[in-house]
């Protein structure tokens, strides 16, 4: 008979007498949002995680059956997921485009491969500092940042803003990239691959940084995929499968690079260490699609002849890309007007962190810590 | 509780009449003595808030404050003064007692120590005989106040820091005693004085390279003082909770720990005996190992006034260590670093305690 | 395989639960009865020739004909094929049979539809609220939502 106490956690599970609820409330200083996680403690060892979100919930699906345009809700689905807003906004235009069954210019699609790319980049730099300072390195966070600044100085050259762009727009982009562009570009891809090294030395084969992340929250391949996890979350269980490559958008077919997949280097197959490194390596396979991108833009315009009010026929799409931290999917429902009927998005962060309390169990809190950086979250995309 | 400690501080002075007038020495004399750490303690920590500051910035390729004075130079001074005014806030259902009394002891567990380390030698606070066992055993003080601020703050987090540091405090003292014990064998005496005169001569008669021993004693002792000294090091790292130990005091989820509730003067009292922790254990290391106030160039640049530089050179280059390490490395899990306590260093040390003994009885 | 083989190994197998289909639309899709869809859903999973083992999206839609509707996107690893499920549910007396003990993954995406559109899923282990707080009015994308006057003494049209 199991001595319990008369509290219960959120859930309705009565706690054992050694046993302690803790929030890890929804404000921390680890740098990942409003998420509250309400953790069930046995001394040190977690017994049970259950998350609780909502804080950021900002209606972005309600937002979207009201407007009066499909681009006017380009800008709402930039501030779901803040860091990544280049990819959110094409997603969104590529499953608009596919219902009005355009095709966008091919210069469009190199600078979106660009540009999206750099906008991996720039998230993955920031999983990785900020996975950094989880763990108390505080050094290569501000590294990262400063190669960061690099990117957002690309950014703002060619549309004004530096986190939240309205770049991407249905049926083209907004601004062509200025001249200089460029050369600037393929200059911060010269200036960026020797820094990954430096990080390299500093964080990732440290022996303290290994410790805390190898053979902890071990994800294993079946699971993941039972769970949806994409992106380096299933790319770091051994799963080879990468939307860029097997449900291929854009321009991506035209460039060589490879799909980075943890290996169980330090540890066991699927740890945490394995996502942190797979997104470390993804930010050099960025390059070289950059580089390559680079070399081959083609002149031409940048908007295609769309009418100011865009009304697709009536009918819906499924339409999914690989953002930084997965799979980004956009369910468009048209029901033949001006206003979308119903936009759902399917957000990678919301899915990956479901797995959490399956991988948690058993852990320490530092190791909680751990798990919740290497799932890469970003609030905004998991309230939505 | 409070009347407790009302009549305690009314006693104070009471007793140290009593005390000096038994002893025949003027009570002045002694505040003069005791008051000097606290100025020098002041005053470094001043440098070392610039210190960490700079280095810090310079570490993480960016420039720290370049505008309260030339460079931020007068950015300490401005620091201590917002903390002084700031709003003190006790949480309404704190433990107001130990809440209140928790910085202080740690504090003067920190200033305690500082009694019996030589700065010159011409001056050691007290002259003990058993120097380094009462370093060792005052810096105990800290755990408890460390517990105290703790349990006082009424909040589960606060309550984790104080036991996770309890805990590692606890068992980091083990191996710095051990190694110090290292230091007590070769030298025969645990007067911090007598400890350096010992190694007294020039760089290479510190305890750190053998001592000053015949040539093939100080050869075969050599690896084992070095490891020693390597070991005391790093254990004094986790007595002052700095990065890589710093797990209870700036984990993510902790914000800091057992410091978390304290706000204005309290908190400033913690922060200035965190660095009086980190000058007390260098000097430590310094006077043990690497010669105290005794110049490496043996009679060149050494005297009385002399060695007060040597001994700071010394103390602020392990404390300049302490911070460089602090912005380099991640920090350990509390189960690894009870680990690293409890299975690497011990049974290096007691492997280097037998060595030492077999080596010096021959 | 196509989607026509999907349609016709389940018509094969569960008969009058796999209600109407339109193969021609650019994602074929298969409305399935309510009240079926976990053993509808085992069965993809688990079956050799079908194999789909996960599940990209769940959306809860409120149609033009006021039935609320879920629609399942899934696909297979391994067979590197898609189909769209739907399960059409009446307003008033919304219920469907949860897949989350098929997929992990659905567990939150019902839980997200249970409270944006108020479809209750059966058998569901932990069916709560997710996005809005636990005592909010009313399911927000339904398309006869009101916003609430007050909701906890703050007034919210502002």
């Amino acid at each position: 008979m199991i001595d319990t106490l008369p509290i219960k956690t959120s859930t309705g599970r009565p706690l054992r007498k050694e046993e302690m609820v803790i929030n890890m409330g929804p404000q921390h200083p680890s740098t990942h949002g409003v998420l509250r996680l309400e953790v069930v403690l046995d001394g040190e060892i977690v017994v049970d995680v259950i998350p609780h979100m909502g804080y950021l919930h900002r209606c972005f699906e309600k937002h979207s059956e009201h407007m009066t345009n499909y681009q006017q809700v380009i800008p709402y689905a930039d501030r779901m997921d803040y860091l990544a807003s280049m990819n959110n906004d094409w997603g969104y235009a590529l499953a608009v485009e596919r219902l009005l069954k355009i095709e966008v210019p091919p210069r469009v699609e190199y600078i979106r491969v660009i540009m999206a790319e750099l906008q991996r980049i720039a998230s993955h730099l920031i999983a990785v500092g900020t996975y950094g300072i989880d763990m108390g390195a505080f050094t290569p966070f501000l590294w990262c940042f400063r190669d960061r600044e690099r990117i957002l100085d690309l950014f703002e050259m060619t549309c004004g803003a530096r986190l939240l762009y309205n770049y991407i727009w249905v049926g083209g982009l907004s601004h062509d990239i200025p001249p200089g562009f460029v050369d600037k570009a393929k200059a911060f891809c010269k200036y960026f691959l020797p820094n990954i090294k430096e990080l390299n030395d500093l964080l990732t084969y440290n022996t303290i940084f290994v410790k805390r992340t190898a053979d902890i929250g071990v994800l294993p391949a079946d699971v993941a995929i039972n769970y949806a996890c994409s992106g380096p979350m299933l790319r770091g269980s051994g799963v080879s499968f990468d939307l860029r490559r097997d449900d291929p958008y854009g321009v991506y077919d035209k460039f060589e690079w490879n799909v980075e997949v943890g290996k169980g280097e330090m540890g066991t197959l699927g740890d945490c260490w394995d996502r942190y490194i797979v997104r470390v390596r993804e930010m050099e396979q960025s390059v070289k699609i950059i580089e390559q991108a680079l070399a081959a833009i083609p002149e031409g315009d940048v908007q295609s002849a769309l009418p100011k009010r865009i009304r697709p026929d009536a009918g819906e799409i499924y339409v999914r890309t690989e953002t930084p931290r997965g799979e980004l999917g956009f369910y468009v429902i048209s029901d033949g007007s001006a206003t979308p009927y119903r936009v759902k998005a399917r957000a990678p962060a919301f899915v990956n962190l479901s797995v959490m309390s399956e991988i948690s169990r058993g852990c320490m809190i530092a190791d909680l810590v751990a798990i919740v950086g290497s799932v890469d979250i970003v609030l905004g995309e998991v309230d939505r | 509780m409070e009347d407790i400690i009302k009549n305690a501080l009314e006693a104070i002075p009471v007793l140290g009449h009593s005390l000096a007038n038994l002893l025949g020495t003027p009570p002045g004399v002694y505040v003069v003595m005791a008051a000097l750490p606290l100025v020098f303690i002041l005053l470094y920590a001043l440098v070392t808030m610039y210190m960490e500051m700079k280095v810090s910035a310079h570490i993480q390729d960016r420039l720290a404050y370049m505008y309260t004075g030339w460079h931020g130079v007068l950015q300490p001074v401005a620091d201590i003064l917002k903390l002084i005014q700031k709003e003190d806030t006790i949480p309404a259902a704190a433990d107001k007692p130990l809440f209140i009394l928790a910085p202080y002891l740690v504090f003067i567990g920190t200033y305690a120590g500082f009694a019996a380390i030589p700065f010159s030698s011409m001056y050691v606070g007290s002259d003990l005989n058993i120097g380094v066992l009462y370093i060792i055993a005052v810096s105990s003080i800290v755990v408890v106040g460390i517990l105290m601020s703790g349990w006082a703050s009424n909040n589960k987090w606060s309550l984790f820091g104080a036991m996770r540091s309890a805990a590692q405090l606890v068992s980091y003292e083990i191996p710095s005693a051990l190694a110090i014990l290292v230091a007590v064998m070769i030298t025969g005496s645990m007067n911090l004085q007598e400890i350096n005169h010992f190694q007294d001569g020039g760089i290479q008669n510190w305890l750190a390279f053998g001592g000053p021993l015949p040539i093939a004693k100080k050869l075969l002792l050599m690896p084992f003082t070095l490891t020693t000294f390597f070991i005391l090091f790093v254990a004094s790292l986790a007595e002052v909770n700095r990065t890589p130990f710093d797990l209870p005091e700036a984990e993510s989820e902790l914000v800091q720990g057992f410091n978390t509730e304290y706000s204005g003067m309290k908190f400033a009292i913690f922060y200035m005996a965190e660095y009086a922790n980190m000058f007390l254990v260098s000097g430590v290391a310094a006077t043990l190992f690497l010669g105290g106030w005794g110049s490496p160039f043996g009679s060149f640049m050494s005297g009385p006034v002399w060695g007060v530089f040597w001994f700071v050179l010394k103390g602020m280059f392990f404390v300049f260590l302490q911070v460089w390490l602090r912005w380099t490395l991640p920090r350990l899990r509390v189960d690894q670093l009870m680990y690293v306590s409890w299975k690497v260093m011990m049974p290096f040390l007691f492997v280097c305690i037998l060595a030492v003994g077999m080596i010096l009885s021959f | 395989m196509t989607p026509q083989e999907i349609l016709d190994q389940l018509r094969a197998n569960f008969g009058e639960a796999i209600l109407e289909s339109k193969l021609d639309a650019p994602q074929p899709w298969i409305s399935v009865a309510p009240n079926r869809t976990k053993d509808i859903c085992f069965f993809l999973r688990d079956t050799a020739s079908l194999q789909f083992d996960y599940l990209m999206c769940l959306s809860s839609v409120d149609n033009k004909d006021k039935q609320l509707s879920v629609v399942y996107h899934v696909w297979s690893t391994t067979q590197k094929h898609k189909i769209v499920l739907k399960a059409f549910c009446p307003r008033d007396n919304a219920h469907i049979q949860s897949v989350s003990s098929v997929w992990g993954t659905a567990d939150w995406h019902e839980r997200e539809a249970f409270d944006m559109m108020g479809i209750v899923f059966d058998e569901h282990p932990d069916l709560r609220r997710i996005l809005c707080p636990d005592d909010y009015p009313g399911n927000p994308l339904r398309k006869d939502f009101k916003v609430p006057e007050f909701y906890q003494g703050i007034k919210v049209p502002y």
